[in-house]
């Protein structure tokens, strides 16, 4: 898939080809996977992004949720929370967005083979893990042990339920919520502490993680006590991005341009400047 | 005669109680110390070999991310700040920000370990008045999750 | 004597100047250089000959100050940088894009200065040597032709000695003038390019005397001992990644109004904000980008607020990128020491002097 990324990337950033939505799906009351179906060959690679723009009202970077090895509509899975998301968790079947990527650095997919992998999402962190969470599966026997947690504020808020149950039979899988009514018998409580209580080898995993960013740096917290090498846990950031080219100058976090050297980082280098407030 | 700090840790409700023999043990494990309104005691994420007695003024305990900073709990006079000097390993989980002058009782972390671990019965002793005030502060903490005031229908 | 490419420098005289402007033009360039501009400044903008130049005008400069003063000759060159950088041109304030941007200038720049050439090669790191290289620039910066002068005197606030970006030009350049005052007003000529020497050639320069060289490496070495600043010796980036919570930040934050000049001021700043434009004609719109400063509320805007709300925070952005970060992303320093942004701050904040504050109390 990579040589496909690459010539994608290499269209002039300021275009931004329409594509055709071929399906629209509510996933909760504020999140909506759109199906995108690019006009010529396509490929991705897990944790990059693509740029979709409402004309007229904007653009912002959505990651892609799907299966990076599966061909046709590409998943993107959006939040509404501004007025473009808001705009493209309108969109309909037939509608045209304009679609400009992949950007940006991807799940160390390759390098993780052979060890456990621990996946773990909070909120909406967890469609841009979806499609590594696919690539392990795709590739099962290149991998030990693959562990799925998950959490949300409510019960109302997991995403990809169906799925959930569906990976329960090929990984661990563990989901919480913070806060819940009566009907709900599964777990309460926070995510980072699932993390003590997975089974995985700590030696030989790699952990992937995305959601807000107190909820990471308590999961990474979890993950270097269970004794994972702090070289082995990887993060997606976030920030302001309008180029996704490394020309714009306002991803930056610190040394990182999140758009050229993230969204996927590695926790080491990046361990100095979580934190720091208001960088 | 240099006035220890003995009378001040016996007075401060933390150590309510203890055996005036225990008390005097760690009186050389404790300093004054004072922070002017607004400065950092602590950092998330510095090495955490102290915990506070605070004298006079508030600790707030906060934690940021882009766009916010979150106090979860104040500590006022009377008040214990400080855990992760227990258990390892060793840092700071929050920033810890006076509020107002902050006067303190700062507490060396290696110096109580290695008295505790001379005498067990202190350490067990400690123990207890750590495992109570956790106790409490997670109570605290689930009611404040359950945002009483603002509750609307979860799940 | 440094020359771009090895050939022997030429010398021209005052009327000279005008043929080798005339050649360029011959060419199809578009002339800009700097005018005396009607608010006080010297600034950018088109000229059709050496007589649209500042003669026998020179800048004052310190922190928050700039005047202009009449000189007692008729230099050309007489004075250092305005508020203006060439990225006026190759990096427009506003600009459309995609389908509806502007068809690409072929622009001369005449009198560029060593620090600015820096800062376009900086400039050309960011737009143009990345994975994705900006097309507008791209086509503004291709066959750009430039005439560079090496300064013949230094403002209070040039410190580009201590950033290794002058005061002599050394690579980028078609021609280089150094302008001689004394013995007769003429100009020492190096080539750098093929084109430049072609140019040159047809504006009947003669060969330099050595005596004219000497007199050109005297008038940059009397420059480059006269710097009125100087960025303190260390390694900037371990030095600011080391101090993100120094106290010297609050003080800064104290002063500095977030007003943003030195952002629109300094040759290297490049941040841009990307704007959909609409249109009452019909659906869809047209995309426009705009110089943005990190200075700004909207810049670090992120789920609904800014992450930079606080001044200290938005000028520690601000110097960290320009001194330390720029290094981790794009291989050199942002800053070429031209002065400017201590020059054009209302409060006269002194980055040296920042970064010395920082350096004498860790």
């Amino acid at each position: 898939m990579r040589p496909l990324a690459e010539a994608a990337a290499q269209r002039p950033w300021t275009e931004s080809p329409p594509w055709r939505v071929t399906a629209a799906r509510r996933e909760s009351h504020e999140v909506v996977t759109l199906e995108l179906e690019p006009p010529g060959p396509f490929g991705f690679r897990p944790g990059q992004f693509n740029m979709l723009r409402a004309p007229g009202i904007g653009e912002v970077p959505i990651s892609i949720s799907g299966d990076p090895s599966s061909p046709g509509p590409v998943l993107h899975t959006i939040r509404d929370v501004g007025a473009v998301s808001h705009a493209l968790c309108a969109a309909r079947p037939g509608d045209q967005i304009g679609v400009r990527g992949p950007y940006g650095t991807s799940w160390p997919v390759e390098r993780a083979e052979g060890s456990d992998v621990v996946v773990i999402a909070g909120g909406i962190g967890l469609p841009p893990l979806r499609p590594a969470i696919y690539h392990v599966l795709t590739h099962r026997g290149s991998f030990g042990r693959l562990v799925l947690l998950y959490g949300a504020r409510t019960p109302s808020d997991l995403l990809f339920t169906g799925e959930l149950a569906a990976w329960r039979s090929m990984a661990d899988v563990g989901v919480t919520v913070d806060a819940a009514g009566p009907g709900w018998t599964g777990n309460v409580g926070v995510v980072p502490d699932l993390v003590a209580r997975a089974r995985f080898d700590p030696r030989n995993s790699v952990a992937f993680t995305v959601g807000p960013e107190i909820m990471m740096r308590f999961t990474v917290r979890a993950l270097l006590a269970a004794g994972v090498p702090e070289d082995r846990v990887f993060l997606s950031m976030e920030r302001n991005m309008q180029c996704a080219a490394a020309l714009c100058g306002h991803c930056q976090l610190g040394p990182f341009l999140i758009c050229r050297d993230g969204p996927v980082l590695c926790y080491r280098p990046l361990a100095r400047w979580l934190g720091v407030r208001e960088l | 005669m240099p006035q220890t700090l003995e009378p001040v840790l016996r007075r401060h409700e933390f150590f309510a109680g203890m055996d005036p023999a225990y008390l005097e043990l760690i009186t050389g494990c404790a300093r004054n110390v004072v922070f002017r309104d607004g400065t950092f005691l602590f950092r998330e994420g510095d090495p955490a070999e102290t915990f506070y007695l605070v004298r006079e003024g508030a600790v707030a305990l906060e934690i940021t991310a882009p766009g916010r900073v979150a106090t979860v709990q104040t500590l006022g006079a009377g008040e214990m700040v400080g855990f992760s000097w227990l258990m390892g390993p060793h840092r700071w989980h929050f920033d810890g920000r006076a509020v107002g002058r902050v006067r303190a009782l700062e507490m060396d972390g290696a110096c109580l370990r290695a008295r505790c671990d001379a005498d067990p019965r202190l350490g067990f002793d400690l123990m207890q008045r750590f495992a109570l005030l956790a106790s409490r502060r997670l109570q605290a903490a689930r009611l404040q999750i359950l945002d009483v005031y603002g509750h609307a229908p979860a799940g | 004597m440094n020359s771009g490419d090895g050939g022997i420098p030429a010398v021209l005289g005052r009327d000279g100047l005008d043929r080798l402007l005339e050649a360029i033009k011959r060419r199809g360039f578009r002339l800009v250089g700097p005018r005396l501009g009607g608010d006080g400044a010297i600034c950018y903008g088109d000229i059709s000959s050496a007589a649209d130049l500042p003669a026998g005008w020179t800048d004052e400069q310190d922190a928050a100050t700039y005047r202009l003063r009449r000189r007692d000759d008729q230099a050309l060159f007489g004075y250092n940088v305005g508020p203006q950088s060439w990225k006026k041109y190759l990096f427009p304030a506003v600009a459309r894009l995609g389908s509806a941007e502007a068809p690409a200038q072929r622009f001369a720049f005449i009198g560029v200065r060593a620090c600015e050439l820096h800062a376009i090669a900086i400039q050309d790191r960011v737009f143009v040597g990345g994975r994705h290289a900006d097309p507008g620039y791209a086509a503004n910066r291709e066959g750009a032709f430039i005439v560079a002068v090496n300064c013949g005197q230094a403002a209070r606030t040039c410190f580009c000695v201590s950033m290794s970006a002058g005061p002599r030009a050394e690579r980028g350049f078609d021609l280089a003038l150094t302008e001689l005052l004394d013995g007769g007003h003429r100009f020492l000529v190096e080539t750098g390019t093929p084109r430049g020497a072609e140019v040159l050639a047809e504006a009947g320069a003669a060969p330099a005397a050595a005596g004219d060289v000497a007199a050109a490496d005297a008038v940059v070495a009397r420059t480059a001992a006269a710097m009125g600043r100087s960025m303190p010796e260390l390694d900037l980036k371990d030095l600011l990644y080391d101090n993100l919570e120094h106290p010297r930040w609050d003080d800064v934050a104290g002063r500095c109004l977030a007003c943003g000049n030195c952002t629109m001021v300094c040759p290297t700043c490049f941040c841009f904000s990307v704007e959909e434009v609409t249109d009452l004609a019909g659906p869809g719109g047209q995309r426009r980008r705009s110089w943005d400063s990190c200075f700004t509320l909207d810049h670090s805007w992120l789920h609904g607020g800014p992450v930079r709300t606080s001044n200290r925070s938005r000028y520690r952005q601000w110097l960290t990128h320009k001194l330390a970060t720029w290094h981790d992303q794009f291989g050199t320093s942002g800053c070429v020491g031209c002065g400017r942004c201590i020059t054009w701050c209302p409060v006269g904040i002194d980055i040296t002097e920042e970064v010395a504050a920082i350096a004498a109390d860790t």
